[in-house]
């Protein structure tokens, strides 16, 4: 039931003291007539309610959770006490600068690990999320450009196994895409690229490793082909749990990056949001970058370039969000950050070893964090599809795959177990698909109606997008 | 996979029909049952130029979108805009569910008989 | 050393024995050693929690957190129910993912539906989605959705928030869009700039109401001039506001567009904020980001899916309208749960405490040499001009452990009061700012 539905006029919750100074209302020109139909729920109906649909959710706190590309990691605690220290959470962002010496020092702090992680120069947290830093590094890639009055650049070159943000940001940013196919082996094409790299490219946009969990080693030679032809290089930063502390994307010859607080840093992901995609680059991209960076040795001030791209967003990014990372990057420190990578890559290699004599892996080599099946085959074999074997984790607890990516691998199912699960937890999930594809081959029907233990079954979205309600109507 | 006589069809799985100089557009029962369920449709404007070869629609399913090219080169003359309140009649009357109609042809491309078509989607499916 | 790896170092041997390998370096033989680190990272070691705790406590110790804040200008402190935080604490709703599974996340999803509900019925508007970045950003969205074939302009008011203007440049410094900035006249809109220069090439017109000095605009007039034109109205509003002002829907806005930071969202040093966004029914599918819509599932029992995703850009690539992905979900949440909380009288009580309070101020410090500039209505927030210079002022009050209003510059200070000021604070900044 909605929370409208639970409502009965009269009750509520007594919040505020009355009015200790005259009241003064708005003018009748600007008074508002139109009635308010907020719920009228005394306080504990109201907590019942939210308990209840928190029942109906499931977090990573809650079980595995191996969305590919996803990175969902175990949240820590800690990152929840720091990020409700009231010496953040009271603090108001026009402070003057000597009373927020605290905020800037997270800010620089997080700036120099970062940095170092990646290889890069300087880094803004402006940016809201992963897109929203895709969309700032094209803009510093577009200010470079116009700067060096080079204005026939007006295309980005975008693999085809990209995530769908990366085309949808190049045209925001005012370019067209360029797609090159991805080869057999599902990396980068070389031949393509070079046929392709002219003087009308602004730049690249990449992940390495790659949306099908491979490392391209042709990597250097990747960059190299894209700067010969005078354009930059993007590094879209979603997959680095796989290679922090191994490998840098400044060292892959990477300008410009954005990383997802969200994935690889653990801050929870909220059900949607908040996360966070700061932005690194090189020093040759520093001056355009947008808000401030901030300064200084004892004392900490902001600064902002003339020659900034402008603001993402108001004031400095999603602050809170920039400490839970902080304290995890504190936690892990210089030999934390690499073991995380290397067990992402060990556990996501266990699980693809002992899933694929049964399973076709859609590329049959060592994988990095996250492995791509083919559920091609079984398709034509027994009338399962991925989709049908997504519906089946959930009746098993595990949070199935986002259905379809990457959209290079028909019938792709990709799996991200991350560095936080147990060799049990990997053991009970690889019996599971097991038993999932006995079942396909066994009992098909039983498939295609899961998943039937959650909340409700499967849902008429067809229904929802030809006629659309998306919104409780008050009589 | 259902046909209808008197209709052209291209190898994009458009059927086009010629009346007295208007070519009228839609999509074939093959292509509607590859798309599945059809839940919106975005149309051209009148007065619009098409070219040959080139997408001037597209069809949404809950999980996709595909482009629909033009077998003609010319000008929107009339949009069914029924389409726009019930996309399913694609799915379910497709040679009725017409997209656009176009004047002024310039161009055409090669389009197939029935029967062409007939064998030329079996052909693929191999 | 924290690292939250479960498997001790003899299980990782032994899995990576078990499928062939000696060690990690060996599971990561096929990187090419030029790119790989060479000596180790340059950061400092891992820490226990105790020591990570002090680190970060010590850090948050070092900045100043004002009992009394009179100072808004985008970031407003409000009272925040203790039900609020208790909600977006629950682990089930907080470590959840997207609700693309839609089976598994109904509580997720009925939720952002109720979000959508409530952000409908406070501005007045048809659809909602499920929210952006913040009001900049949705000010800069909202702009581009307006953008036609034929109409690429866009006209925005120098009266808004800084930072929204600045944002909204950013972005068209990306799509395009042509933008023109009308100026500002007596503190609000300049209607006769507007009238002259909107044309039939311009896509939208947007402006701030209440405005950034906190006066309310000609809204009803403008949004006339508008549709006249053939344009679309965007209204940027404080949702607060919205307890006691007239709707964007009643001034005959197209979009409402605004920051929802006020409710119920810590004022955290600028973020996460939440951007909402909604439109007249004709406009909901040019609404970007996630929407969340009524279904039934095989037994006819009501779900909630996230719908019109063909419009978004893991299925429209390069053709969607925008790149957003993640939202601000949990904030989302965050602002049903104040909203739900405070219900329809809290909301009017805080929206009218809010003004009330605002105008006690302005006539006090009028008293005193601190001229109200405001020509017009203001709502929560008001300017003054004086000749003790701002700085001075200020100072003195921080002093005393209060945030005084924003320096405009030298003599001129944007103040903003809210229900939690108390009479007994008001009273204490002007018998310092008496004595400066």
């Amino acid at each position: 039931m909605l929370v409208f539905e639970k409502s009965r006029p009269g009750r509520g919750c007594s919040m505020l003291p009355a009015c200790d100074v005259e009241i003064v209302l708005p003018k009748e020109k600007d008074k508002r007539e139109l009635a308010l139909h907020m719920p009228e729920l005394s306080e504990n109906e109201l907590s019942r309610h939210y308990t209840e649909l928190a029942k109906k959710s499931h977090g990573v706190n809650d079980g595995f959770y191996p969305l590919g590309s996803c990175t969902m990691k175990y949240n820590p605690k800690i990152n929840e006490d720091m990020a409700a220290l009231p010496g953040f959470t009271e603090v108001h962002p026009l402070q003057p600068a000597h009373t927020v010496q605290g905020c800037m020092e997270v800010m620089k702090e997080t700036e120099e690990y970062l940095c170092e992680i990646t290889g890069m120069d300087h880094m803004t947290f402006q940016p809201a999320a992963g897109a929203h830093g895709e969309f700032t590094g094209l803009l510093l890639i577009k200010a470079y450009h116009e700067s060096r009055g080079d204005k026939k650049r007006t295309k980005i070159i975008v693999p085809d196994s990209a995530h769908g943000t990366n085309p949808a940001s190049a045209v925001m940013a005012g370019y067209s895409v360029v797609s090159i196919p991805s080869g057999e082996d599902g990396c980068v094409d070389l031949e393509k690229l070079r046929a392709v790299a002219g003087d009308d490219i602004a730049g690249l946009m990449l992940t390495n490793p790659n949306t099908v969990g491979l490392f391209d080693k042709n990597i250097l030679e990747i960059t190299n082909i894209v700067h010969g032809c005078g354009g930059l290089c993007y590094y879209d930063g979603a997959n680095l749990n796989a290679v922090m502390g191994t490998v840098r994307p400044g060292d892959m010859g990477f300008d410009v990056i954005h990383l997802n607080l969200h994935k690889t840093f653990s801050t929870p992901h909220g059900g949607g949001g908040p996360g966070s995609g700061p932005v690194g680059c090189k020093e040759c991209l520093t001056e355009f970058l947008p808000s401030v960076l901030v300064e200084g040795e004892e004392t900490l001030s902001f600064v902002k370039s003339e020659h900034s791209i402008g603001e993402m967003k108001s004031f400095y990014g999603n602050f809170l969000v920039v400490v839970r990372a902080l304290t995890y990057l504190k936690t892990l420190g210089r030999e934390g950050i690499p073991k995380a990578s290397q067990n992402a890559v060990l556990n996501a290699n266990y699980m693809m070893n002992k899933l694929k004599d049964l399973y076709t892996m859609a590329y049959d080599e060592v994988c990095m964090h996250e492995f791509v099946m083919s559920l091609s085959d079984l398709k034509k074999k027994t009338g399962v599809s991925a989709m049908d074997i997504a519906k089946g984790l959930l009746d098993n607890g595990i949070h199935p795959p986002t259905m379809y990516f990457p959209l290079i691998v028909d019938e792709a199912l990709m799996v991200e177990p991350t560095e936080t699960e147990s060799r049990e937890t990997l053991d009970e999930a690889i019996q599971v698909f097991r038993n999932l594809y006995e079942m396909a081959e066994k009992e098909a029907e039983s498939l295609h109606a899961a998943p039937v233990t959650t909340p409700v079954t499967r849902l008429d979205e067809v229904g929802a997008a030809r006629h659309p309600v998306l919104r409780y109507q008050f009589s | 996979m259902e046909l209808r006589e008197g209709l052209l069809y291209s190898k994009s799985h458009e059927w086009v029909k010629e009346e007295d100089g208007v070519a009228i557009i839609g999509l074939t029962d093959f292509a509607q049952s590859e798309l599945g369920d059809l839940v919106f449709v975005n149309l051209p404007e009148e007065g619009d130029e098409v070219t040959v070869g080139e997408a001037f629609a597209d069809v949404e399913s809950v999980k996709a979108v595909s482009d629909v090219y033009s077998p003609v080169s010319g000008t929107v003359s009339e949009v069914n805009e029924e389409l726009l309140d019930a996309p399913e009649s694609i799915n379910e009357a497709p040679y009725d569910a017409w997209f656009v109609k176009v004047t002024d042809i310039t161009d055409k491309e090669e389009l197939l008989t029935a029967e062409e078509y007939q064998a030329f989607v079996e052909s693929e499916q191999e | 050393m924290g690292n939250y790896i479960p498997n001790t170092e003899n299980e990782q041997s032994q899995m990576l024995s078990e499928i062939g390998f000696q060690s990690m370096e060996e599971l990561f033989g096929h990187i090419p050693d030029e790119v790989k680190v060479k000596d180790g990272l340059n950061i400092p070691e891992g820490m226990s929690e105790l020591e990570v705790r002090k680190s970060m406590q010590k850090i948050a110790g070092k900045n100043r957190v004002f009992e009394t804040i009179f100072r808004g200008a985008g970031a407003y402190r409000h009272f925040i129910p203790s039900i609020v935080k208790s909600v977006i604490s629950k682990e089930n709703l907080l470590t959840a993912y997207t609700p693309y599974q839609a089976e598994i996340s109904q509580g997720i999803l009925q939720s952002i539906f109720e979000y959508q509900t409530m952000i409908c019925d406070l501005t007045g508007m048809d659809t909602s989605n499920a929210s952006v970045y913040d009001g900049a950003t949705a000010a800069a969205e909202g702009i581009a959705m307006c953008k036609e074939r034929k109409r690429k302009k866009a006209m925005i008011s120098a009266t808004v928030l800084p930072y929204v203007l600045e944002t909204v440049k950013t972005y068209c410094f990306g799509n395009g869009m042509e933008l023109v900035v009308i100026p500002e006249k007596d503190g609000v809109t300049d209607v006769e700039f507007l009238k002259e220069n909107i044309d039939k090439e311009t896509a939208c017109v947007y402006i701030q109401h209440p405005n950034y000095y906190g006066n309310l605009e000609d809204a009803e007039n403008i949004g006339n001039i508008v549709h006249e034109a053939g344009a679309k109205y965007i209204m940027g509003v404080n949702p607060i506001s919205l307890g006691a002002l007239k709707t964007p829907r009643e001034y005959g806005a197209d979009v409402a567009v605004g920051d929802g930071q006020p409710l119920g969202l810590s004022i955290a040093f600028g973020g996460p904020y939440l951007g909402f966004m909604a439109c007249v029914e004709g406009m909901t599918r040019k609404l970007p980001g996630r929407i969340v819509g009524q279904t039934v599932d095989h037994n006819g029992k009501t779900g909630y899916v996230l719908t019109l995703q063909a419009r978004e850009q893991h299925i429209r690539r390069e053709k969607a309208s925008s790149n957003v992905c993640s939202n601000q979900a949990l904030c989302a949440l965050a602002v049903s749960v104040y909203m739900a909380a405070m219900g329809n009288e809290g909301l009017a009580n805080a929206a009218i405490q809010s003004t009330s309070k605002a105008h006690y101020l302005a006539a006090e410090l009028e008293k005193i040499g601190f001229a109200v500039e405001n020509k017009t209505d203001f709502f929560h927030e008001f300017v003054t001009k004086s000749e003790t210079p701002a700085e001075t002022a200020l100072k003195a009050l921080e002093e005393q452990g209060i945030l005084g209003g924003y320096p405009l510059d030298d003599h001129r200070i944007l103040w903003c009061c809210t229900e939690v000021n108390s009479k007994e604070e008001m009273d204490a900044v002007v018998r310092i700012l008496k004595e400066v």
